[in-house]
């Protein structure tokens, strides 16, 4: 497991870009590359992370980057990948390039996914991150597939008959780990370590792999910069963000929790939840509790957990 | 070349040339000493093969459908050393070949219509990072109504996508021109993605006498790719970062230097490829133009069909001609403009509707030139065979015999008109 002294002190991700403070993203990738074996290129979704870190003629990436649309990425890198294989059999390159196609949860959960699946299938040797700040920030706040029920977002408002974001979340490892894939897993940038460990374990399988991080979004979530780790955590501890493996189609959890957190707890720090702390909205916290609940129980039936 | 010699009495197949002739077999396609049996999609397939392509990515739709089958059993046969992705959409398919060949390959893909419709935002991502792929485009029309025909809808609907497009007669242009693509897209003074384009069905389908070109001589020809920039961890490098208002303009103004500056490669290469073949190419074919009043100008299969017209009529005593446009983008104005100048009456073939303009886009294309050089030529577009519809050989001499009357009164009475239509 990887511990803070071992960690490398080799930045990838220069500072200087022009994410917000607090920003989740950002941290998310500062430590994803943290868990580069050799090296690494990185193929980027249009989003927060893209549009702030490579505005001409500037760059944050001290490795090869690229960006090409919102919902490619995992055909580009499928490309990059082939061209890679088919010049290194040829005898015009030398060297493992390892490939990361990385999405915000617009370009995973929504735009992207087709293209996700076609990488998965054809069994591309490819790292897919999703950095998941539940909701289409870069463009103002609005909802995706991602979004959590009863979230506020500026396209599935609080408004007075509509408490914010309707249906759930979807299940994103679900359909990756239905692919057959060795590999899938999420995290939180609140859990560090588990984060690189899932990165580099993700890195090193012969084949598609994809890790999943909850990486909130201080401007979107309306969260105290300061709080944004905290809250990564919260995520997993409330139960809304199980952190678990799906090793060859074997479920793990990677976080035992005795007791879920109340989610009260973790949305009176946010104001995208604030309308659910009115009293008319009891009814809504209630249910969004049943499907909590619901839906950690069936990760933890998949992992081979005891319910209690 | 890989040819392989098999019984002369293939099942079916009566030798082309009569007695004593051999046939073999060469990409799949059946030969005799005239030539080999190719439909366009094959004679593509084939030039891809030839080509040594790194990476091919591509999604099926008719009438491409035989271009990627061809392909996929030269793959699974062990003929060809290319990665092939079959991607699950078009989108896919270019976003692929946009990844291949920022990693440094040589790449190659085809598509048509709705195909052609879904890629289009990719379209001007491969134009936009410089990657030289070639595609070829099958024309077809687009829905709805849902029509599986040739037409030219499809290119036109992506005509300003910034990339360079050729447009082919029949299975050895289009498979001469797939050869020269490459050469040409990978110039370091161009370094821009182009489109082959070959009518759907009219050229795809149509099996024909074609005559292919030795491995080796293609190996002298289009020697690999070495590209200016790729990305790979000998070179990190950032690809497709955000340009704001004070770069952007720079950045789409260095994309028109670039087309404009494959005319003169198109050119050389042509010049190059007819010293190997006997067959040169270039902007366009000028057929009887040097004293004619009345000419066509048109894209594709109809080309043929035109200057077999102006054949007939030449020997008539009447003063036509015929132009074949190879390169629409970029447009050879000056070229062109030099040999309709003194024309009294130029007809527009336009095989796509560009709705509520003034005309069909390769006739405004031409109008504007014409008119900024205050040229008295008379134009007049003719919209023809959408959704496949066939253009015979008698409509195309009705077109000549009213434009020489046109020519002789200075009467036009209609300046577009929509032929074969039920009205």
């Amino acid at each position: 497991m990887v511990v803070l002294k071992n960690l490398s002190t080799e930045e990838l991700y220069a500072p200087g870009h022009r994410l917000c403070a607090g920003c989740g993203p950002s941290i998310s990738i500062r430590m994803a590359l943290k868990a580069a074996r050799g090296p690494i290129a990185v193929v980027n979704a249009t989003g927060c992370v893209e549009v702030s870190t490579t505005i001409f003629p500037y760059t944050a990436w001290r490795i090869p980057w690229v960006h090409a649309l919102f919902e490619n990425q995992a055909a580009v890198a499928s490309g990059l990948e082939a061209a890679y294989q088919s010049l290194e059999e040829k005898g015009k390159r030398k060297g493992k390039v390892d490939i990361i196609a990385v999405g915000g949860d617009g370009g995973t959960f929504d735009i992207g996914i087709q293209a996700i699946s076609g990488m998965l299938e054809r069994g591309h040797d490819i790292v897919y991150l999703c950095y998941d700040n539940e909701a289409y920030m870069n463009t103002g706040i609005q909802r995706s597939g991602a979004t959590p029920r009863g979230a506020a977002t500026t396209t599935s408002p609080a408004g007075k008959v509509i408490p914010g974001k309707r249906g759930k979340k979807k299940d994103f490892i679900g359909i990756c780990a239905a692919h057959g894939i060795s590999y899938a897993a999420t995290a939180s940038i609140g859990f560090f370590s588990d984060y690189i460990d899932k990165m580099k374990k993700a890195i090193e399988v012969d084949g598609p792999a994809v890790v999943h991080v909850i990486a909130p979004c201080p401007l979107g979530w309306r969260s105290n910069p300061t709080e944004t780790v905290k809250l990564a955590k919260m995520a997993v501890l409330t139960g809304l963000f199980p952190i678990y493996e799906v090793n060859d189609g074997i479920y793990k959890m990677s976080m035992k929790l005795g007791r879920l957190l109340p989610i009260e707890e973790y949305f009176k720090l946010q104001g995208r939840f604030q309308h659910l702390m009115k009293p008319e909205w009891k009814n809504e916290v209630e249910e969004i509790k049943k499907d909590t609940e619901k839906h950690y129980k069936k990760i933890l039936r998949l992992a081979g957990e005891k319910i209690t | 070349m890989s040819r392989k010699k098999v019984e002369s009495s293939i099942e079916g197949i009566i030798p082309y040339s009569g007695e004593g002739s051999t046939i073999t077999i060469e990409g799949g396609a059946v030969c005799t000493q005239l030539g080999c049996a190719y439909n366009g999609d094959e004679a593509v397939a084939y030039a891809a093969k030839q080509s040594n392509v790194d990476v091919v990515a591509a999604y099926p739709i008719t009438p491409q459908t035989i271009i990627v089958e061809r392909f996929s059993e030269y793959v699974a046969n062990g003929e060809v050393s290319t990665k092939y992705l079959p991607v699950e959409s078009e989108h896919s398919a270019m976003s692929a070949c946009v990844g291949a060949s920022i990693g440094g390959a040589r790449v190659f893909t085809s598509s048509a219509s709705q195909g052609l419709a879904l890629m289009h935002e990719v379209l001007y991502l491969a134009s936009g990072l410089r990657c030289p792929i070639v595609m070829a485009v099958v024309n077809r029309a687009l829905s709805a109504p849902i029509n599986i025909h040739g037409d030219h809808s499809d290119m036109m609907g992506s005509r300003d996508c910034g990339w360079i497009q050729l447009y082919t007669e029949n299975a050895q242009e289009a498979y001469d021109l797939t050869i020269q693509s490459f050469k040409i897209a990978e110039d370091k003074n161009v370094q821009l993605p182009i489109t082959v384009n070959l009518d759907g069905f009219f050229i795809s389908h149509s099996t024909e006498s074609m005559k292919s070109i030795a491995d080796e001589d293609i190996n002298k020809f289009l020697p690999p790719r070495t590209p200016i920039y790729k990305l790979d961890h000998d070179s990190p490098i950032s690809i497709g970062g955000m340009a704001l208002p004070e770069y952007y303009y720079e950045f789409k103004r260095q994309q028109e230097e670039a087309i404009n500056s494959a005319k003169p490669v198109v050119k050389n290469v042509g010049n190059e490829f007819g010293e190997m073949t006997g067959r040169k190419y270039g902007f366009f074919e000028a057929y009887e133009m040097n004293d004619a009043d009345v000419a066509i100008i048109s894209l594709g299969s109809t080309s043929g069909s035109v200057r077999s017209v102006a054949k007939k009529l030449r020997a008539n005593g009447e003063k036509v001609g015929a132009i074949k446009l190879w390169m629409y983008r970029p447009f050879p104005t000056e070229e062109l403009f030099s040999i309709i100048k003194d024309l009294k009456v130029l007809v527009v073939m336009d095989r796509a509707i560009s709705f509520g303009a003034p005309y069909g886009a390769l006739c405004s294309d031409i109008s504007s030139i014409l008119q900024n050089r205050d040229s008295e030529v008379k134009v007049l577009n003719m919209i023809y065979g959408l959704g496949g519809r066939d253009i015979p050989t008698t409509t195309i001499q009705q077109v000549f015999e009213e434009s020489l009357h046109t020519a002789k009164t200075g009467e036009v009475k209609q300046r577009i008109k929509f032929l074969d239509m039920r009205e």
